[in-house]
């Protein structure tokens, strides 16, 4: 018998999803515009992620060597900074990288070169770029080169110069910067969440509330509470799946057209990011879509379902 | 088999719709309540469907208090009972056929029992060519002889009919009462509300008169038995 109500209930949901026509229509176009959302938050949270990932990216601590340290001493204090937990990575670039560099830089310009060549011998020294692994710790990086310890002391007469005090402001408001977005960032998906949810919802309550004379009288001529309620649970379920649909059919010209147009504005390709993620996201947003639908019926029909 | 003990009803806004009401229906009978709107007839077959509660006394169907019934028992009870409404009250976004057919499914009917019954019961009120309509395509005398179809479809041991001929002209009303009456030939008890004084003298059984919450009026009683 289960088998027997779980085809009707199934056929019930989907006569009354076909045979409410206009209402169908509206709960599904809210719908969509929910997922459509919840879509755009979770690709805006990605873009912003990689956002933030390229800014982090972007800071350094650069450390200038004399033009006379021993390389040796260089790359001995190179290991010792590749061993501090804080650390991501080390590169070190010697003093004759550092020329070839700067000529191929200044390949078009004659004089630069021609002033480098007077000079006669080499006037860059060594250079090491370290990355943290997060950048609040590029502080307790530079304490490592600059404060009161043995590293410090010992490498003071090869160090020329360490650029991250004069970084510090920057490197510091990004932080601060990164951090509010961060916070702020999952505020807003949070609020946009349950503000799609609360307009879901609502919208399938309406269209419940149409049918609740319709609700009072099968429970008068003798069906059960749950033979009631579970064709409108389909119903839920169903404007989940068109919406999804829907949805899907309008984020893959959105993104290709920003995969096409916008990947160096926002730093990644949007359109390879949806497709190489099309079965998890889309999962995800159908999983999210067919629950809303469902649980919102559930909590509209309970109401008129008290006779 | 239905009975009113010592039974008043007084809404939350304070109008008492029932006053100190006590009636036995007997198995089998067919019984006319008759008074004018605000008798209290409505209200007396929505405390059978427990669809109300009442605010004193009790209402036992054979010797069971209906208001102490659970949800569940609630469910398996009305579908011993067929209802039949003034306003129909049919699925609108469901044909005739299916309005008939939910009844079954909901009673946990076979599909074979639906297929066979259907068209039969609506033979019987005469709307075998009306199956695949909608209630919005029937005229008020379909959409009542659809109810009464949908009423009876589970064999009820009851049919309560609410005010089922006031939006019938007279020989849709006359069409009604008959088969009410046949269906009571066939053993069913049937209880019949109405305002309509003229009605009464066509049914020619057992009369309850009520007005204002009160029954002032039994004629023939136990007659049909």
């Amino acid at each position: 018998m289960f088998w027997v109500k779980l085809r009707r209930v199934i056929k019930g949901g989907l006569l009354n999803f076909k045979r409410n026509g206009l209402v169908s229509y509206a709960a599904i176009l809210v719908t969509t515009i929910v997922l459509s959302v919840i879509t755009g938050i979770f690709l805006f949270h990605v873009v912003l992620g990689t956002s933030i990932t390229l800014l982090k990216n972007k800071v350094d601590i650069a450390v200038y060597f004399t033009i006379d340290a021993p390389e040796e001493r260089i790359l001995e204090l190179q290991s010792t900074l590749k061993n501090l937990p804080e650390v991501a990575t080390v590169v070190y670039t010697s003093a004759d990288q550092q020329v070839l560099e700067f000529r191929n830089r200044h390949a078009d310009d004659y004089l630069t070169l021609q002033a480098l060549d007077e000079l006669g011998d080499n006037p860059f020294g060594g250079l090491v770029l370290i990355k943290a692994k997060d950048s609040s710790q590029y502080e307790a990086i530079a304490k490592v080169l600059e404060g009161d310890n043995q590293v410090a002391r010992e490498n003071s007469e090869i160090i020329e110069r360490i650029n991250y005090s004069q970084n510090k402001v920057v490197i510091d408001r990004l932080n601060s910067f990164i951090n509010s977005v961060e916070k702020i960032g999952v505020i807003v998906i949070l609020l946009l969440s349950l503000i799609s949810a609360i307009i879901m919802f609502t919208t399938i309550r309406l269209t419940i509330y149409v049918a609740r004379e319709e609700i009072g009288i099968m429970r008068l001529v003798g069906a059960s509470r749950r033979y009631v309620e579970a064709p409108f649970l389909v119903e839920g379920a169903l404007y989940g799946i068109f919406a999804w649909l829907i949805s899907v059919l309008i984020f893959i010209p959105i993104t290709y057209l920003l995969g096409k147009h916008a990947s160096d504005l926002i730093g990644m390709n949007l359109y390879s990011y949806y497709l190489g993620h099309f079965f998890s996201l889309n999962g995800l947003v159908l999983l999210i879509g067919v629950l809303l639908g469902i649980i919102s019926s559930m909590f509209a029909v309970r109401k008129y379902l008290n006779v | 088999m239905i009975k009113f003990v010592n039974v008043s009803k007084v809404y939350p806004n304070g109008a008492i719709a029932l006053e100190n009401i006590n009636i036995e229906i007997a198995k089998g009978e067919f019984v006319t309540i008759v008074g004018p709107s605000g008798a209290g007839k409505t209200t007396l077959t929505k405390l059978i469907l427990a669809e109300e509660h009442p605010t004193e006394g009790t209402v036992l169907f054979e010797n069971a208090d209906i208001h102490a019934f659970s949800r569940g028992e609630i469910t398996h009870f009305r579908r011993r009972i067929g209802t039949v409404f003034q306003e129909f009250r049919l699925l609108t976004n469901k044909t005739a056929y299916e309005n008939i057919a939910f009844a079954m499914e909901a009673a946990g009917k076979s599909d074979e029992e639906i297929v066979s019954d259907v068209p039969h019961v609506l033979q019987l009120v005469d709307l075998e060519d009306r199956m695949y309509h909608f209630p919005s395509q029937l005229s008020g005398g379909e959409k009542q002889r659809l109810a009464i179809a949908r009423a009876i479809i589970n064999q009820p041991e009851v049919l309560i009919a609410d005010e089922p001929t006031g939006n019938l002209d007279h020989a849709n009303t006359a069409e009604v009462i008959h088969i009410l009456k046949k269906i009571n030939d066939l053993g069913t008890t049937v209880m019949l509300t109405t305002h309509d004084q003229q009605l009464i003298t066509g049914v020619g059984k057992r009369i309850l008169t009520m007005e204002r919450g009160r029954v002032v009026g039994d004629e023939n009683k136990h007659k049909a038995l």
